[in-house]
């Protein structure tokens, strides 16, 4: 498997181009090959979680001159999320795709946008890390406003343009880290900048760092731009932007420079714990407010994003034991994969209701829980787990960030985590109540079932829900344990330059 | 010295046009100048005064190159940062010209469809 390691985004890139070439003969067969070269990439995800930590030296090169490759327990758990994701979305947008036109040119942009973020999470390299994120991110500008209405084209606009400054923010950082180690090999980073220690230079560089990944992974001050842009795009690239995306682009690169590069201090933990305090809670009061499907959906992940960020910057403190900073987290990776999965899976929902009734306004929709049971009923396993109800998985996930929480002793985080948890669970009652059930409106009365293509990435989704919730207590947590101890091991990322 | 902090003035004043420009173009214009103000400041990072191309010429002594050449690898970057903003720089383009389509206006104050 080693060898073919590159793969991961050579097989969407290559993908990308011939399936708008295939189009010119068959309509047809941009579908197959969208559907064959995602299914590959999901298998060859899951094969690589049995592979040791390895490096993978492109062309040949040695680091730290060339580019390096890097496979160990983090990349190989959002590989999974990604590409396993994506498989269920372009299931779902086979039949979801036909109310737009130009489906060959959608799927050439989804694959662009798989290829950049499977990019960002292999790559060892700071610049290659760049070029893999405008990849990742010009492909979801030009998704938002595929639909080309007033309003794509507006939230598509506002996007781009926040986009564009988080990239150069990160640009920026980057020149900086350059110009201070003359390196952009990360484990050759992390081994300079332990001699430099953090002084004013590597502290604005951080700032730039936070700001740029912290737009990408909209955290509160930086999250204008999510609840505009996630629900204008197509539904199953709305479950890719909030599920996906947001996760590899900003979470996961916080994680890497932070822990690996950078390494654990006090700043950076605080400013992130403050983070994603502030956003759990700004985003979960407006969320109660939307009357949009789609836009309480997006205000939502801007809220679980917080638990994900607490967690993490819980785990960055140097100060708090290393039990407590594994279990923060091994809750923040579980609640990253948690959400990714009941967030697609919502998104998703709402996609097929919006394909059957046309409306996502909560006010005009009612009852559907007699017209579309498959639906409902995987919409309502989503918004239980992601509330935080017992076997399910949310429930997990955020009882563990909330126990460490409480053991590394910070008490108002904890009970700020646990009062959201209660915000979370009131406005997904209000989506309960208002979409599936109460009385079914007179316009609705037709309505019918949304076609297999759709409700089968649904059912799916929602079983990984519950089996995800009944099974944690049980098995032996094999992939958050490699993650966790990959992130807390320093030392061994460093390693990596002498080895492989 | 004094070239980084015309940079940083360049980058500030291209932020300055994104964020109190109300006419989209003049905003896309404020995100290329931020662009062009990090390019100039990559390839001072490896410029050096009187420096030669790092290429190895015969009859040359090696240890001119580490002594005088600039460092090729900020330049490498340039060119592939300028080549994504050309990128970012279409789309942005399109999108304002359909934009202008369909509200029949570049201003972004009157573009205000979502709310909340």
């Amino acid at each position: 498997m080693q060898g073919y390691y590159p793969l991961f985004t050579a097989i969407p890139l290559a993908t990308a181009f011939f399936s708008l070439l295939v189009a010119k003969i068959s309509r047809k067969a941009a579908d197959y090959f969208a559907f064959i070269a995602s299914g590959v990439l999901a298998v060859m995800a899951i094969k690589m979680l049995f592979e040791p930590p390895f490096m993978y030296k492109v062309g040949g090169w040695l680091p730290p001159w060339g580019i390096m490759l890097v496979s160990d327990g983090l990349s190989s758990l959002m590989l999974v999320v990604i590409n396993v994701i994506s498989f269920l979305a372009i299931v779902f947008s086979i039949k979801y795709m036909t109310t737009y036109t130009a489906k060959p040119k959608y799927y050439s942009l989804f694959l662009l946008m798989i290829a950049g973020m499977n990019g960002v999470v292999i790559t060892g390299d700071m610049f290659n890390l760049y070029v893999f994120l405008e990849i990742a991110s010009i492909a979801s500008y030009a998704l938002v406003g595929f639909g080309c209405e007033k309003e794509e084209l507006e939230a598509s606009f506002k996007y781009l343009i926040l986009g564009g400054v988080a990239s150069t923010a990160v640009l920026f950082g980057v020149g900086f880290l350059y110009s201070l180690t003359g390196t952009l090999n990360m484990p050759d980073l992390a081994q300079q900048l332990e001699l430099v220690g953090i002084n004013r230079a590597v502290a604005f560089v951080i700032a730039l760092f936070i700001m740029g990944f912290g737009l990408k992974a909209s955290s509160v001050p930086f999250h204008a731009w999510l609840p505009d842009a996630h629900p204008s795009a197509p539904a199953p690239i709305s479950a890719m932007l909030s599920g996906v995306l947001i996760k590899a682009l900003g979470i996961y690169t916080i994680t890497r420079i932070m822990f690996h590069v950078i390494g654990q201090n006090v700043m950076v933990s605080s400013i992130l714990m403050f983070l994603g305090a502030l956003s759990m809670v700004v985003a979960g009061l407006l969320a109660i407010g939307q009357s949009d499907f789609k836009r309480m959906l997006a205000y939502s992940s801007i809220s679980q994003i917080g638990y994900i960020l607490i967690g993490l910057g819980l785990a960055l403190n140097p100060n708090v034991s290393v039990a407590v900073a594994a279990l923060g987290l091994i809750g923040a990776l579980f609640h990253l994969v948690n959400h990714a999965v009941f967030k697609s899976l919502l998104f998703l929902c709402s996609g097929a209701v919006e394909y059957r009734t046309g409306t996502r306004d909560l006010g005009k929709l009612g009852g559907l829980i007699r017209k579309m049971p498959v639906t409902s009923a995987t919409c309502a396993i989503g918004s239980l787990s992601i509330a935080g109800i017992p076997p399910l998985n949310g429930f997990w996930s955020k009882l563990i960030i909330i126990i460490a929480l409480l053991r590394g002793g910070y008490m108002i985080y904890g009970t700020i985590a646990v009062a959201v948890g209660f915000i979370t669970l009131v406005y997904f009652i209000k989506l309960q109540r208002e979409a599936l059930f109460g009385t079914l409106p007179q316009a609705l009365r037709e309505v019918r079932e949304a076609p297999f293509a759709m409700t089968l990435p649904l059912v799916i989704l929602a079983a990984l829900c519950v089996a995800l919730g009944i099974a944690y207590p049980f098995v032996d947590h094999h992939l958050l344990q490699a993650a966790k101890d990959t992130l807390l091991d320093k030392m061994a990322f460093m390693n990596l330059l002498m080895g492989g | 010295m004094i070239l980084y902090f015309l940079s940083l003035v360049l980058f500030v004043m291209g932020l300055y046009c994104l964020i109190a420009k109300k006419n989209i173009i003049k905003k896309i214009i404020g995100i290329v100048i931020t662009e062009y103000s990090i390019n100039l400041f990559l390839i001072l990072i490896g410029y050096r005064k009187d420096g030669i191309a790092p290429i190895l010429f015969r009859g040359m002594a090696r240890a001119e190159i580490p002594d005088r050449a600039v460092d090729p690898l900020p330049q490498a970057l340039v060119l592939t940062s300028i080549v994504i903003g050309l990128g970012v720089l279409a789309l942005m383009v399109a999108i304002c010209l359909r934009l202008y389509e369909k509200y029949k206006t570049f201003d972004m104050s009157e573009i205000n469809k979502l709310k909340g």
